[in-house]
């Protein structure tokens, strides 16, 4: 009865906050659009029974999904997103992995003040932050100013507003999803294993890609799927950093949603996002259970 | 001398593997090696002996490479190796912790040196099996170093380690994390191995007993320094300082002074009013010299009467017995409060005990029986 009751809680709140949102979003998906308040038919009327419930279903259909084909705008958004999310998970690696492996192998006192420093960026609102790097990156910002200042380049360069800037902006917040990972897996490995392959014959390059990278593995692959996943349908960062030639669904999303007030359209991008996230989310899960049942 | 006895430590014209050349390791102003030399020989099982923090892991971690002398050098087989990196030397070192690779099977465990060398693909896995084999792992070999039991993990580090043929093999408290019974079998194991492979081992360990089962020679260290390197027997029966015969295993120590009785025979003065106990001691004392007397318990006889022609017999009571089924280790105070240890084994049943707590005994010793240390 407990166990059941303990059970229950996680469930309920999945289905409260998870399940009721989508078929809710899904409903409307199917639906049509319409002038009025909410903008979108049919809506369920109870009081006329049975028969009520009958005329809602059969009002709709697939229509919304049928559209997302014809117009090739929705097919490469989806691309440029799942490109982007890629290219930028790749970055955030890049820079992330030397931070963590740095972390993992500063003196142990000096781990926490490390580890706050990495998160420290979070206590400030993330908007704000994004603002804060068009200051940076603008055309008279500050970047350009020192590098005309120390001669670099003689003529500013334009990074805000191209898919530079947005790179720049998703490796800069996501950074701590890639570094926390990484670190708590380098961090448990024991010295002894670099010395052993040392001591077996390896150079200090062979013993990292041998030993370490391996051991670190599950790290790099829970850091690539909490920076992936939310980056796809990232739509804050390439409206504020992007330009006209940065497509990302989450900004596609945004615009059916409140510039056409066109919600079943916008409801059909957000299902079909949901599917495609659902893949790496699923390979996500798995590697998380593989883990833990190699370290039982 | 046999020539059979394996002793090149004897022989002025045997070379030396190892040769430490007043090594001495400093980290920062903490001095954990000082000035020491020492000599280790071709097929030699060496063991370090010594409480922690006494230096014997530093010593260990200079051989591997992964530490490298303040000042003096380190040859092997007569070549400097101070300035060689780990991975570039012929020894090997099978750690505390094991360090096996979690993510390798056994198999992969062992074969991760050979193929560092580019071992051709039918050697190095002739030399696997071979390796699994000797630690009796054929049926491991496919497992992942987290399902298999402690004992066998142990086994495969020293799989791994012998597996490139090193000149010289390290092992770093090899059995520390074995419970008592796998501890014996495996000291044997171990010896089997060395003995079957020729390798030289050095073993560094805190516990005496698995230095003087394993080793053909032990180095009692403390403090950075060697305070005795012998067999385990002349270790146990003759050590050199207080600090030896007291670190291996148990001992009376009765401080007095020595008189000259001539023919290496001294008298000990210990205590007012009592007779002077003689011991014999190749080592020249001079007269009123303040010395220690070491006698080992097995060698104190306890008995009811005083036995007549006892060279050595003092009279005391009996304080305490502690019972350890196949021997006896009877505490007994004498007048002046000292406490000695007597132990005999108890070839008769327990009831038929002639004395008991608090009974009055005589406890005796020959000449030989002591060690006499000089201060």
């Amino acid at each position: 009865m407990r166990r059941a009751f303990l059970i229950a809680v996680p469930y309920v709140w999945l289905l409260a906050l998870f399940m009721v949102p989508f078929f809710i979003v899904l409903k409307i998906s199917l639906s049509d659009t319409a002038l009025a308040i909410p903008p979108y038919t049919p809506t369920l009327d109870l009081s006329q029974g049975w028969a009520g419930i009958k005329e809602f279903f059969s009002q709709l259909d697939l229509e919304n999904f049928v559209w997302l084909t014809e117009d090739d705008l929705y097919w490469k958004a989806y691309l440029s997103s799942v490109k982007i999310a890629l290219i930028s998970t790749v970055l955030t690696l890049i820079v992330g992995y030397p931070i963590a492996y740095g972390m993992a192998r500063a003196p142990e006192e000096w781990r926490p003040t490390l580890m706050m420093l990495v998160i420290l960026p979070f206590w400030t609102s993330f908007l704000i932050r994004v603002y804060a790097w068009m200051g940076i990156l603008s055309e008279g910002g500050y970047l350009n100013q020192l590098l005309l200042w120390t001669g670099i380049i003689s003529t500013p360069l334009t990074i805000l507003n191209t898919n530079t800037a947005v790179y720049i902006g998703i490796v800069y917040t996501y950074l701590p999803f890639m570094i926390l990972p990484i670190y708590s897996a380098l961090e448990r490995m024991d010295g002894s294993l670099i010395e052993a392959a040392e001591d077996l014959g390896c150079s200090r390059v062979q013993a990292f890609w041998l030993v370490t990278i391996p051991l670190s593995r599950p790290g790099i692959i829970a850091g690539c799927f909490l920076v992936m996943i939310p980056v796809i349908g990232e739509f804050v960062i390439p409206s504020l950093l992007g330009g006209s030639g940065t497509l990302m669904i989450g900004k596609v999303l945004w615009e059916e949603f409140f510039s056409n007030r066109d919600w079943p359209v916008a409801s059909a991008v957000a299902v079909v996002l949901l599917l495609i996230l659902i893949i790496p989310i699923v390979l996500f899960q798995r590697n998380q259970q593989k883990q833990t049942e190699a370290e039982q | 001398m046999n020539s059979d006895v394996f002793a090149p430590w004897e022989d002025p014209q045997a070379k030396p593997l190892i040769q430490f050349q007043n090594v001495t390791k400093r980290f920062g102003s903490f001095t954990a090696i000082d000035n020491l030399s020492l000599d280790i020989f071709e097929r030699e099982f060496f063991a370090l002996l010594g409480p922690s923090g006494c230096g014997k892991t530093t010593m260990m971690r200079m051989l591997a490479g992964f530490e490298t002398p303040t000042e003096g050098h380190i040859l092997l087989g007569g070549q400097d190796i101070d300035p060689i990196p780990p991975n570039k030397r012929a020894v090997n070192m099978m750690f505390q912790s094991y360090a096996l690779f979690p993510h390798l099977s056994i198999w992969d465990n062992i074969a991760f040196g050979l193929r560092r060398d580019n071992m051709p693909k039918h050697d190095l896995q002739e030399r696997v099996e071979e390796m699994l084999r000797l630690t009796r792992l054929e049926q491991f070999a496919r497992r992942k170093p987290h399902q298999i039991s402690g004992g066998q993990r142990q086994r495969v580090a020293l799989a791994r380690s012998l597996a490139k043929a090193p000149k010289l093999l390290l092992l770093d408290e090899p059995l520390g994390a074995l419970d008592k019974k796998l501890r014996q079998d495996t000291q044997f194991e171990l010896m089997d191995i060395q003995e079957k492979t020729g390798t030289t081992f050095v073993i560094v360990t805190h516990d005496q007993e698995e230095a003087m089962t394993v080793a053909s020679r032990v180095a009692v260290m403390d403090q950075g320094q060697l305070k005795q390197v012998a067999t385990p027997d002349r270790i146990y029966e003759n050590p050199n300082s207080v600090y030896v015969a007291d670190f291996i295993g148990d001992v009376n120590i009765i401080e007095g002074r020595a008189t000259s009785g001539g023919d290496k025979t001294y008298q000990v003065d210990w205590a007012e009013g009592q007779t002077p106990l003689t011991a014999t001691s190749a080592t020249a004392l001079s007269n009123g010299q303040s010395c220690h007397l070491a006698i080992r318990p097995e060698k104190v006889t306890i008995s009811a009467e005083r036995p007549e022609d006892a060279v050595n017999a003092i009279q005391g009571k009996v304080h305490d017995i502690a019972y350890l089924g196949n021997l006896s280790t009877y505490y007994v105070e004498l007048a002046n409060g000292t406490v000695i240890k007597a132990q005999s084994a108890n070839t008769r049943r327990i009831s038929r005990r002639s004395f008991t707590w608090e009974d009055p005994v005589w406890l005796s010793w020959t000449a030989t029986a002591a060690v006499l240390l000089a201060n």
